[in-house]
């Protein structure tokens, strides 16, 4: 388990590469396009969990508005312990505790896509609920007024402005999401990190690869960041 | 349904309505009647439960006890679909509440759309023929926040007229409007009322009030203190309470 969790092992005695600095990606260079790939797992990997993080928060936010106290208080617990447990810890009890309990063998990519949209719904339904709650409520009123039912009400009315509000805080969430994606790597997910790992531990060159997947994260970042910024202007000059 | 033991000619009947919230009694027994086709003015000093007893006619807010009953069905009844009472009864705020994510034509078109599940073409044309009857025809694909006040206020009369209700309700119409966006306002809906429209308007407005309605209802104390036709009410106020108000008003 150690060695899944922290293949990085051989970077430790990073003293060492600093002083020779000597990098040389011709020694990895025909490994490249398969840590690339890990490319196209860590964004499916974060696509899914946002989209299914997104729907899961929305209901999630529902409950937490709502005046039938159970589904009040569903909300809130989970929300409490999913914000108040490790990811880590979720994600390794789900993955080592299905195959235990449900005999269903798990792969990493499943137990990661279950953990991180369970997770990203919890801190979703804290924006969602957020953007609810800044809706006037005027717009509530006004449409039950014209016996507009529930959901129609919160599916053309109310989520459509309170999305609006909160979608820079949305593209945060994301970015959150791709970064903490790569905690995927140590139940074995070849995602961008596992791969770049991986190519370590077979080359004995540990400096190359992992500086190549961190400065493709961080261009995944940026765009997203910058996605976000011209996101709130346009937001900003539409209104 | 219950059916009141009352002629087909009144509108709203309302039975001992009380409204309270926590401790703080704002309608303490209103009984009063409605006619088909009556305008009604409320008027009476601020904080005296104005809007409070205009939303429990559409059960915006739920009366504490008492009933309520719209073309003679009780709408305070136990087992009630409220949002179908609601279809019925439309309501204008002094804050418009225009939905501002939709254009002109589909804030007006939306209701008739998913609540009457009416098609899209014949909600779309009936649309355009409210806003042509508030005057707002070219307005239809524009976005609310490019509208004036008084536009936002007639485009919310349209969306309400827009279900075909047999009661409007108005909540202070004009009171957010600029002076000079009043009139454009009072005129549709003076057109509303000449139109047999069943109407309760809450206004400051005593110059329209004394025109188009029929009625007045004073209130003041939780109660209806007055009720009577403008010509009466301004003329000859009875209490002392709406003397004072008057003199402040007018
Ligand atoms: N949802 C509520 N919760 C608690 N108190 C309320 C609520 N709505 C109204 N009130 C109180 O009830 C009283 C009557 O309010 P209401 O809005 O009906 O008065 P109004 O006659 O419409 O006043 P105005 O002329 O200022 O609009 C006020 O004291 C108000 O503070
Ligand atoms: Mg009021």
């Amino acid at each position: 388990m150690n060695n899944i969790l922290w293949g990085v092992n051989g970077l430790m005695p990073s003293s060492l590469v600093l002083a020779q600095m000597n990098l040389d990606f011709a020694r990895i260079a025909e490994s490249i396009p398969f840590i690339l790939t890990g490319i196209n797992v860590t964004l499916q990997f974060t696509l899914i969990s946002a989209v299914l993080g997104f729907i899961w928060g929305t209901i999630l936010s529902l409950f937490k508005i709502s005046s039938f106290k159970p589904l009040y208080w569903f909300g809130m617990a989970y929300t409490s312990i999913f914000r108040g447990t490790p990811l880590l810890v979720t994600l390794s009890l789900i993955y080592f505790a299905t195959p235990q309990l449900t005999g269903y063998n798990i792969s990493g990519f499943e137990a990661g896509v279950i953990t991180f949209t369970l997770n990203s719904g919890a801190y979703i339904s804290e924006v969602i609920r957020a953007g609810i709650l800044a809706v006037d409520r005027g717009q509530a009123e006004a449409a039950m007024s014209l016996g507009v039912r529930y959901k129609p009400l919160m599916l053309d009315i109310i989520l459509p402005q309170a999305i609006k509000n909160i979608l820079p805080a949305l593209v945060n969430e994301s970015i959150a999401l791709l970064k903490d994606s790569t905690l995927v790597s140590t139940i074995g997910a070849q995602d961008l990190l596992r791969r770049a790992q991986i190519v370590g531990a077979q080359k004995y060159v540990y400096f190359e690869p992992l500086l190549l997947v961190a400065v493709i994260y961080y261009v995944m970042v940026m765009i997203l960041t910058v996605a976000s910024v011209i996101l709130e202007n346009q937001l900003r000059r539409s209104s | 349904m219950v059916k009141a033991e009352t002629d087909k000619a009144v509108a709203i009947q309302v039975d001992r309505l009380y409204k309270s919230f926590g401790s703080l009694k704002v309608l303490r027994e209103i009984t009063t009647e409605i006619r088909r086709g009556e305008v009604v003015a409320i008027i009476g000093p601020s904080g005296c439960g104005k809007s409070t007893f205009l939303r429990c006619l559409n059960l915006l807010e739920m009366p504490t006890s008492g009933k309520v009953y719209i073309d003679g069905e009780e709408i305070t009844a136990p087992n009630v679909d409220v949002m179908k009472i609601r279809q019925n009864v439309g309501m204008v705020f002094q804050h418009f509440h225009l939905f501002p994510h939709m254009t002109v034509l589909k804030n007006v078109m939306y209701a008739p759309l998913t609540v009457k599940k009416m098609p899209k073409a014949q909600a779309s044309q009936k649309a355009l023929d409210l806003l042509k009857r508030v005057g707002l025809e070219e307005k239809a694909d524009v976005f609310p926040s490019r509208l004036s006040g008084g536009q936002k206020q007639r485009v919310a009369i349209a969306r309400a007229l827009a279900m075909e209700p047999d009661v409007m309700l108005f909540d202070e119409p004009t009171s957010a409007l600029d002076p000079e966006m009043v009139k454009e306002v009072l005129d549709v809906m003076k057109q509303v009322s000449e139109s047999g429209m069943t109407m309760a308007i809450v206004t400051h407005e005593m110059g329209f009030a004394r025109e188009v309605a029929d009625r007045i209802f004073f209130l003041d104390g939780g109660k209806i203190a007055e009720d009577a036709p403008p010509d009466e009410f301004f003329s000859s106020p009875k209490s002392d309470r709406a003397q004072q108000f008057l003199e402040k008003v007018l």
